[in-house]
């Protein structure tokens, strides 16, 4: 088989931060490889250097035998080479058609033409059973097509290589596997595929071969056929992090109780959602990204108010009382993105670890600073928040730092119930067994914990009982003992049984 | 009353008001396509005096008035690629930089004005730009004197729309720039260079707010002198939100408001007992009203005022 | 090349970011002023003089960054916040409109008439940045386009006030407003000089300011909701009451510059009392990096550079219209150097 990629000794510098260290790789016509690794091992930054969004520091790229530019995209695509990219370049506003279209005609030409480029969209798409409306506009569409179209604008172009940065972090099981099939279909036809995931059951489904990235270096590469999850799971981790076990809750008295709580709104919003969180124990809800999630921790963090619909803490009525009002009554809440909504990230560490509680920091209007820094003093030596002093801006923490922080803060007022919203995201393993920890923890003293979660086998390992949310809408709660992978999937897409006693 | 009614049937008001969109059409086409490409261009006040001053300097210093337009047009671009250079490699502030565009570009136009000409006790004066009646059409009734009656640069404001339009609707660069102003993302990620296009787009969008200035100074007036602009600029700022960030709304904004601009002129002379500034007023006043009017349904392109930086999100 | 953030902000830079800028402004301005034949060694010597050389000089400079002080912290408190308030020369017209209004015929003892007649200039300044707060709240309408037509509004409607019911009748015609009662007029700062009490006031209002802004959890509200919105309302900030609560602040102070203006210069209204105090606020501000106590410096810089040419005008012919290309430039050199202080050069 002919080599159409390859990456030699690639390294890309951040700062400090060495990204990629002297990685090599090569693709084969016809071959579907995964790159398989941990958020910040440095496979989303090796695909941007291949496709010219960064110039590599050191190395060299060779796409069909021929050296690649560093740097410009174009060079990419026009040496064959699709990408596409894990949070869409789309343009919202635009048609299907504006969005494909875009840089293929020499930008000096007179008149587009749009009516031979539409022929060719719905060519490509019957072609490769990509079906989309090309003069639908790209906002209204679901995020399954809008994943077909940003397939259908590297086709457009050509592209015999295509990279695809974790194609199926927000689609459903089923819509996943569909996608692999289509995709297997492109590789009978010639095309040449690198995926990156960190899912290891899809790796060993769709690939042929795995390249396993940790911390910036390659550190195996495997035969799919000759290698199990467990041996790509511990390359990928390298050290063994155990995650703390989790023991049968003392479940009880009834905390945080929402009946038919109804929202809209323009994200997807909740339909009559109903769950009850009771003392000691963590409610797990699970789905795919974009099915209201957003909605209920906005809603649990006090942003938003529902339609109809009631949500009682402790009994007493919570919703629109506003983030402060839902604090005193006794929540706490870890948002679903640290950076946009957890810190503020020009701010010092003492300032983000009260900013949420101000008010017991305050005398006559003015800032207690003495006693705010002793309590971040308190929750840096309590969290173990390293490289952190109370004066330092909160953006220079690593992610898992922040995170600590956060939920430091949460925990330090002993909260009846805590909002955890993707608490994991984005970590590495050791932080992800810290917060795990501290969730337990606090389950176990007594908090009512919801988790919201897009990780399966989190909320398997954390929550006594799960809830699937599909489209807005709420599946009965099931004990955590009766699920397993299949059951899950299929809550997930929306196919829930009879209401299962838990 | 009925005389403030007699002005609305008059030729001379509607030509006026074509005359007095003129520099707003420009303007506001300048600020549409930087807005199109996702740049606020708070320099166009200064831009505009800067263009003013240049066109009419370079009339006075004794070329042709079309080369005049041409040299405002440059200085117009000059001005515009230092926003531009501000604003989109470097990623500052819009609103500061484009606040100190105005500011400098006023300021030095201020100052070479002083410099080089000699002002006596009143300001010296060029010819500026006579009617250029169409033949055949201009003696259409009502229509002829109206349109097509009116000086160089007001044809080229209309045929500035239409070009606009078009280049936005149906050219690959036109769908380029609106992209850059939706999400640069998307256009880097399609091979091509959204900080190039977003300079292009301020540059000549700056140039057309520099035509804008020079009509005030070579059709509109003869003379230059300070604060003449007196928040032109602003006002195509306000207009652009005005006409959703397209052409043909956008000229029909700038007839409107130019409308009631004649309006009140004509109507501060015939309308007894009431203080003048409250018609000078009128226009600026019109302006927010029109913006709380169309605020709700604004389609705002989405990565306007976002700086673009490579690599980062 | 690209540029990447810095980790850290080492002090040292913050302090030379607005030296560098203001030197690189002059230099820039220097080659427009050898195009005028003039040296610009010898324009700047004059400058110099012009604004520090002598004790009247001197308090001629300070009476004029009297006024910049404040207009500045109304700028640095609004921006703080990401509240675009461009509007300072209006708040400072509608401020001293309504001192000089109130201030002709209020029967009150001295000290106590001051104080209500800076508090009604504060309120008018406020109550004027109030509205294009509430139409970007209540509909999003961008406060950059709404506060500058409010600027024309408001020079307009001071002309219609001095030509018609504050006329002074004793002007001559010169369109100029009644002169406030001279009980309220500021006492001398420095005997037989302009400089007055105002710049005692000033330098207060932003020590003041500091306290607020730096230490009160109002100030910490504000600086929340201006570095990122969502977090501060995420934590339980009601971002439209804060931002309500910066802009009564900005434009109270921006008010305040034109009641002070009034009981301590010109002691009545004119719709050329303001050489642009307003704008140059915005560049006082940038220039002390929104800090409050940054902003007397900067004021005093500004007002040198505008005094100063007056003199440089006089004494080598250069076009005093220089002070405002320094100024404007200082502004966007300001903003490179910021730049650089947060972000650095990297191939």
């Amino acid at each position: 088989m002919s080599v159409v990629l390859e990456l030699d000794r690639i390294t890309k510098r951040f700062g400090a931060l060495v990204a990629n260290d002297a990685i090599s790789l090569q693709l084969a016509k016809g071959e579907c490889l995964a790159l398989l690794g941990e958020n910040g091992a440095g496979k989303t930054t090796l695909m941007n250097i291949l496709f010219g969004h960064y110039a590599a520091d050191e190395g060299a790229v060779q796409v069909f035998g021929k050296p690649l530019p560093s740097g410009r995209p174009r060079a990419a695509i026009d040496a064959g080479v699709g990408m596409v990219h894990q949070h869409f370049t789309l343009a919202s506003n635009l048609n299907v058609l504006d969005n494909v279209i875009l840089g293929s005609e020499p930008l000096g030409k007179v008149k587009s033409d749009r009516s031979g480029a539409r022929s060719k969209l719905v060519e490509l798409s019957d072609t490769f059973g990509l079906p989309v409306d090309p003069e639908a506009r790209v906002g209204a569409l679901s995020v399954g097509e809008k994943q077909r179209v940003e397939i259908l604008k590297a086709l457009y172009r050509d592209a015999r290589i295509l990279i695809l940065d974790e194609p199926t972090a927000v689609l459903a099981r089923p819509e996943a596997e569909r996608l692999f099939e289509t995709l297997r279909g492109m590789i009978k036809g010639g095309l040449s595929l690198i995926f990156i995931s960190h899912k290891l059951h899809e790796v060993m489904a769709a690939s042929d071969r795995v390249a396993v990235l940790r911390g910036g270096k390659k550190v195996a590469e495997r035969v799919t056929a000759d290698t199990s999850p467990a041996e790509l799971a511990e390359l990928m981790v390298g050290h063994k992090v155990a995650r703390p076990k989790r023991t049968e809750a003392k479940q009880g008295a009834p905390v945080l109780v929402a009946k038919n709580v109804t929202v809209s709104g323009a994200a997807t919003g909740l339909d009559a959602a109903s769950f009850t969180v009771h003392e000691g124990e963590i409610l797990g809800i699970v789905g795919v990204s974009g099915n209201g999630q957003s909605t209920l921790g906005a809603l649990l963090s006090g942003l938003i108010r529902p339609e109809a619909g009631q949500l009682t803490l402790n009994g007493a009525e919570v919703a629109g009382l506003g983030p402060r009002g839902l604090i005193a009554a006794g929540a706490a809440r870890i948002p679903e993105d640290r950076h946009a909504q957890g810190v503020v990230g020009e701010m010092t560490i003492w300032e983000n670890a009260v900013l949420e509680r101000l008010g017991r920091f305050t005398r006559r209007g003015f800032v207690k600073r003495a006693a705010a820094q002793a309590h971040a003093n308190h929750l840096i030596e309590r969290f173990d928040i390293r490289g952190a002093a109370p004066d330092t801006r909160i953006r220079l923490l690593s992610g898992g730092n922040m995170q600590k922080l956060i939920l430091g803060r949460s925990l330090a007022a002993a909260p009846a119930f805590i909002l955890a919203n993707q608490p994991t995201r984005g970590l590495d393993e050791g932080a992800v067994a810290a917060v795990h920890t501290e969730l337990l923890a606090a389950r176990d003293k007594g908090a009512a914990i919801l988790l919201i979660s897009e990780e399966l086998e989190e909320a398997v390992a954390l929550a006594d009982r799960i809830q699937a949310i599909v489209n807005g809408k709420l599946s009965q709660p099931i004990a955590t003992e009766t699920a397993n992978a299949q059951r899950l999937g299929l809550m997930m897409a929306g196919m829930w049984d009879a209401p299962d006693a838990a | 009353m009925s005389e403030a009614v007699d002005l609305l049937m008059s030729t001379s008001l509607w030509a006026a008001v074509l005359r007095i969109a003129t520099p707003l059409i420009f303007g506001v086409l300048g600020a549409l396509l930087c807005e199109r490409s996702g740049v606020l261009n708070l320099g166009i006040e200064g831009i505009m005096t800067m263009g003013a001053m240049t066109g009419w300097l370079a009339v006075y210093a004794g070329a042709d008035l079309v080369t005049g337009l041409l040299v405002a047009a440059l200085a117009g671009a000059a001005m515009g690629f230092l926003h531009a250079v501000l604003t989109v490699p470097l990623g500052l502030s819009q609103h500061v930089s484009g606040l100190g565009i105005t500011l400098f570009a006023s300021a030095l136009a201020y100052y070479l004005y002083r410099l080089l000409v000699e002002v006596g006790e009143t300001p010296p004066t060029i010819t500026p730009f006579a009617p250029l009646a169409i033949p055949i059409l201009s003696d259409l009734p009502i229509v002829g004197p109206v349109v097509f009656a009116q000086t160089l640069p007001t044809y080229l404001a209309l045929i500035a729309v239409a070009l606009m339009a078009y280049l936005l609707a149906r050219t690959p660069l036109g769908l380029a720039i609106r992209m850059t102003g939706e999400n640069p993302h998307a256009v880097e990620a399609q091979g091509l260079n959204p900080l190039a296009i977003r300079i292009g787009a301020v540059v000549a969008g700056s140039a057309l707010m520099g035509l804008g200035g020079a009509f005030l100074t070579t059709s509109a007036f003869n003379s230059f002198f300070p604060e003449m602009v007196q928040g032109r600029g602003w006002i195509c700022i306000a207009l652009v939100i005005f006409a959703s960030w397209r052409p043909g709304k956008a000229l029909l904004g700038a007839l409107l408001f130019a409308f009631f601009d004649a309006y009140q002129l004509r109507l501060q002379t015939v309308v007894d007992g009431v203080p003048y500034q409250l018609f000078l007023m009128a226009p600026y006043v019109l302006s927010i009203v029109a913006l709380i009017l169309v605020a709700r349904r604004a389609e705002v392109p989405a990565a306007l005022m976002t700086p673009y930086r490579r690599g980062e999100r | 090349m690209r540029l990447e953030r810095r980790d850290d902000v080492p002090l040292g830079l913050i302090a030379t970011a607005p030296i560098a800028a203001i030197v690189a402004a002059l230099i820039l301005a220097a080659g427009l002023i050898a195009a005028a034949g003039v040296n610009p060694g010898v324009a700047y010597g004059e400058m110099l003089r012009g604004a520090l050389g002598s004790r009247l000089a001197v308090t001629e400079m300070l009476t004029r960054a009297t006024p910049l002080i404040l207009t500045g912290l109304a700028a640095a408190t609004a921006f703080r916040a990401r509240l675009w308030n461009i509007g300072g020369e209006g708040q400072f017209y509608l401020g001293a409109l309504v001192t000089a209004w109130i201030g002709h015929n209020l029967g009150l003892p001295g000290p106590v008439g001051i104080a209500v007649l800076l508090i009604v200039g504060m309120a008018a300044g406020a109550t004027l940045l109030a509205g294009p707060t509430a139409l970007r709240l209540r509909f999003g309408i961008d406060e950059v386009v709404t506060t500058l037509l409010l600027n024309f509004i408001v020079i307009l409607f001071v002309g219609m006030m001095i030509e018609g019911p504050l006329r002074d009748p004793l002007a001559f015609g010169w369109p100029q407003s009644v002169p406030v009662d001279g009980d309220f007029r500021l006492p001398d700062l420095v005997p037989r000089t302009r400089l007055h009490f105002g710049l005692i006031l000033a330098i207060a209002a932003a020590g003041l300011t500091w306290l607020i802004l730096a230490r009160s959890v109002f100030g910490m509200e504000t600086r929340a909701a201006g570095l990122n919105p969502d977090a501060a309302q995420f934590a339980g900030i009601p971002l439209p009451r804060t931002l309500m609560g910066v802009a009564c602040l900005s434009g109270a102070l921006a008010g305040l510059a034109g009641s002070v203006e009034v009981l301590g210069v010109t002691g009545g209204v004119t719709t050329t009392m303001s050489p642009g105090f307003g704008y140059a606020g915005i560049v006082v501000a940038m220039l002390a990096g929104l800090h409050p106590m940054g902003v007397v410096a900067a004021a005093v810089f500004v007002a040198t550079v505008f005094v100063g040419a007056d003199a440089m005008s006089r004494a080598t012919g250069t076009p005093s219209f220089i002070a405002d290309v320094i100024v404007a430039l200082s502004l966007l050199t300001m903003l490179v150097a910021l730049l650089f202080t947060t972000y650095r050069l990297r191939k």
